[in-house]
């Protein structure tokens, strides 16, 4: 940084690495503030948590903070909103989305929530396995993949097997996350070999690719095509039940208001929360 | 240099301490946390050797780019009016403040199949996304403005006193510019393309957007990095170990360069 030190004394150099500098303050401080709501996101009395408060719906309070995995943002919002019509007691934070990977990582390194959602069991099982978790995982719901395609299906394509063909650009989801492993456990079933244009970090990059028309066929989930209607239409894969990914849900110990996170586990559990899951084109658990 | 740092009020070295430790404890904290028994392993795979070579490559392919165009760019800015100087300095900054995940969709919206021009190249048979090519575009758009901007404030600084004399002696405008301009602003281009560099080598966002990820072709160490991040389990390991040697080879670029830079002074 010797080097460019060298060329600020000229008044407007340095003006402008003043303005730069009062910039980065500016980012960090943002930066700081916004670290602080995460980690006190206590704020309401979480202490009313008293042990086997979950199963009845009277004298829950305080706030509720749920993190879910990023397929699950429509139907999460859903239930969210009718969990806190019911329980009125409770301020329902807004979902923190993100990828299973990324929550299970903030959980392990110390970020509070009264829900965990994970998109596989993998990641639900690292803050299980950590002890960090109430009892065991519950698994809530199932996710199937299916063919993402261009509005109108341009390609014809019909099946897992048109994905070979050479002159089609198909992206799929990385082998290291859920959506990836899951589609090269079909592909391999099928005995179908795919060069894929791009290992894509997550679901939402596959859709975008085939959302644009930048790939011409992409796997994801049952669930995101049907949230991204209109953007791609999608292929039903027959066998597509050869790799179920499985949804788990539990709540954290360090909870702080393990009382509404576990009357919210049970709510995404009754029948009522599963119809909601269906509607989003989830399956059962 | 002593005396420079004589003349350093003392009341800076608290907040001069403080902003060292925010920028080094983090990379402490991840070398304590390494499980340095996984690090062979994980930095000697063909994976991490295809990712770092691919990285470096580009890298350096678009630092060369940002100095064939940028360097002129930034003559043009320091030497224009205030009023075409200024505009022009708006919109160099304006991909620094783009989070790179939107410069990564702007460039798909260009240069993509159905893209602003994507759709004439895609007609004559070239297609930029998932390339090679593509992470050098993404890399020299992201690290572009900070070769601009360290040149460009150079050459003000520089003046134009010398350029002027040179040319009432009857030198050429390229000659100046060979000759008085380019070795005037030299610190300045030296910075310019550490920043570059050390910018290009860290481009995920719009690189994961526009030019994807695949092994060898576009997955550099950021996404490699990422990629091993959102595995579960053992591979976050791995994920930490890539960063450790994206660390390392930077910090052997940038001491190298330093070096060099040292020499050319004496």
């Amino acid at each position: 940084m010797r080097a460019s030190a060298r060329p600020a004394t000229g008044t407007r150099a340095t003006r402008r690495r003043r303005v730069l500098a009062t910039a980065v303050l500016a980012a960090s401080a943002l930066l700081l503030s916004g670290c602080a709501t995460a980690a006190d996101g206590t704020a309401g009395p979480a202490a009313g948590g008293s042990p086997g408060a979950g199963h009845t719906s009277a004298a829950l309070s305080g706030d509720l903070t749920i993190f879910a995995a990023a397929s699950l943002t429509d139907a999460f919002t859903e239930l969210a909103t009718r969990f806190g019509e019911k329980h009125l007691g409770v301020t329902v934070k807004p979902v923190e989305y993100d990828g299973s990977s990324t929550l299970a990582t903030q959980l392990i390194e110390g970020a509070h929530a009264d829900v965990f959602a994970s998109a596989d069991q993998t990641n639900i099982d690292k803050v299980g396995d950590a002890g960090l978790l109430e009892g065991s995982p519950r698994a809530f719901t199932s996710n199937v993949l299916e063919i993402a395609v261009a509005p109108g299906n341009p390609h014809h394509i019909t099946g897992l097997a048109d994905l070979a063909s050479s002159g089609l650009k198909v992206v799929l989801c990385a082998p290291e996350v859920p959506c990836g492993s899951a589609a090269r456990t079909l592909l391999d079933a099928d005995h179908v070999t795919v060069k894929p244009a791009s290992d894509e970090q997550n679901v939402t990059a596959v859709l975008t690719k085939v959302g644009l028309g930048e790939a011409d066929a992409g796997l994801v989930y049952v669930t995101d095509v049907t949230a991204a209607k209109g953007r791609v239409d999608g292929v039903p894969i027959p066998d597509a039940a050869k790799a179920t990914n499985r949804y788990g849900i539990g709540v954290p110990k360090a909870a702080e208001n393990p009382a509404a996170g576990r009357a919210f586990v049970a709510f995404v559990l009754s029948k009522h929360g599963q119809a909601v899951l269906a509607r989003y084109g989830f399956g059962s658990p | 240099m002593s005396r420079d740092a004589a003349s350093v009020p003392r009341g800076l070295m608290i907040p001069a301490f403080v902003a060292l430790a925010l920028l080094v404890l983090p990379i402490v904290g991840l070398i304590a946390r390494a499980d340095w028994a996984s690090v062979p392993a994980a930095i000697t795979s063909r994976e991490a050797a295809d990712a770092l070579w691919l990285s470096l490559r580009t890298g350096v392919t678009a630092t060369l780019l940002c100095v064939v165009l940028g360097v002129p760019l930034a003559a043009v800015m320091a030497r224009t009016g205030p009023r075409l100087g200024g505009a022009l300095r708006t919109l160099v900054t304006l991909p620094l403040v783009m989070p790179p995940m939107v410069g990564g969709i702007a460039l798909l919206y260009l240069l993509g199949r159905n893209g602003l021009l994507g759709g004439s190249l895609t007609a004559v048979g070239i297609s930029i996304p998932f390339t090679t090519a593509a992470v050098v575009i993404a890399q020299a758009f992201v690290a572009m403005p900070f070769l601009v901007i360290a040149v460009e404030g150079a050459l003000r600084t520089a003046g134009t006193r010398y350029e002027v004399v040179a040319a009432t002696l009857g030198a050429s405008r390229w000659r100046i510019f060979r000759t008085i301009t380019l070795p005037l602003v030299a610190p300045g281009l030296l910075a310019g393309t550490v920043l570059c560099f050390a910018r290009a080598l860290g481009e995920f966002g719009a690189t994961a957007l526009f030019a994807g990820n695949a092994q060898g072709v576009t997955r550099t160490m950021p996404l490699a990095i990422y990629t091993a991040f959102n595995g579960a389990g053992v591979s976050q390991q791995s994920a930490v170990a890539l960063s450790l040697l994206l660390i390392a080879v930077a910090i052997v670029i940038l001491l190298l360069m330093r070096g060099w830079r040292a020499g050319a002074v004496r």
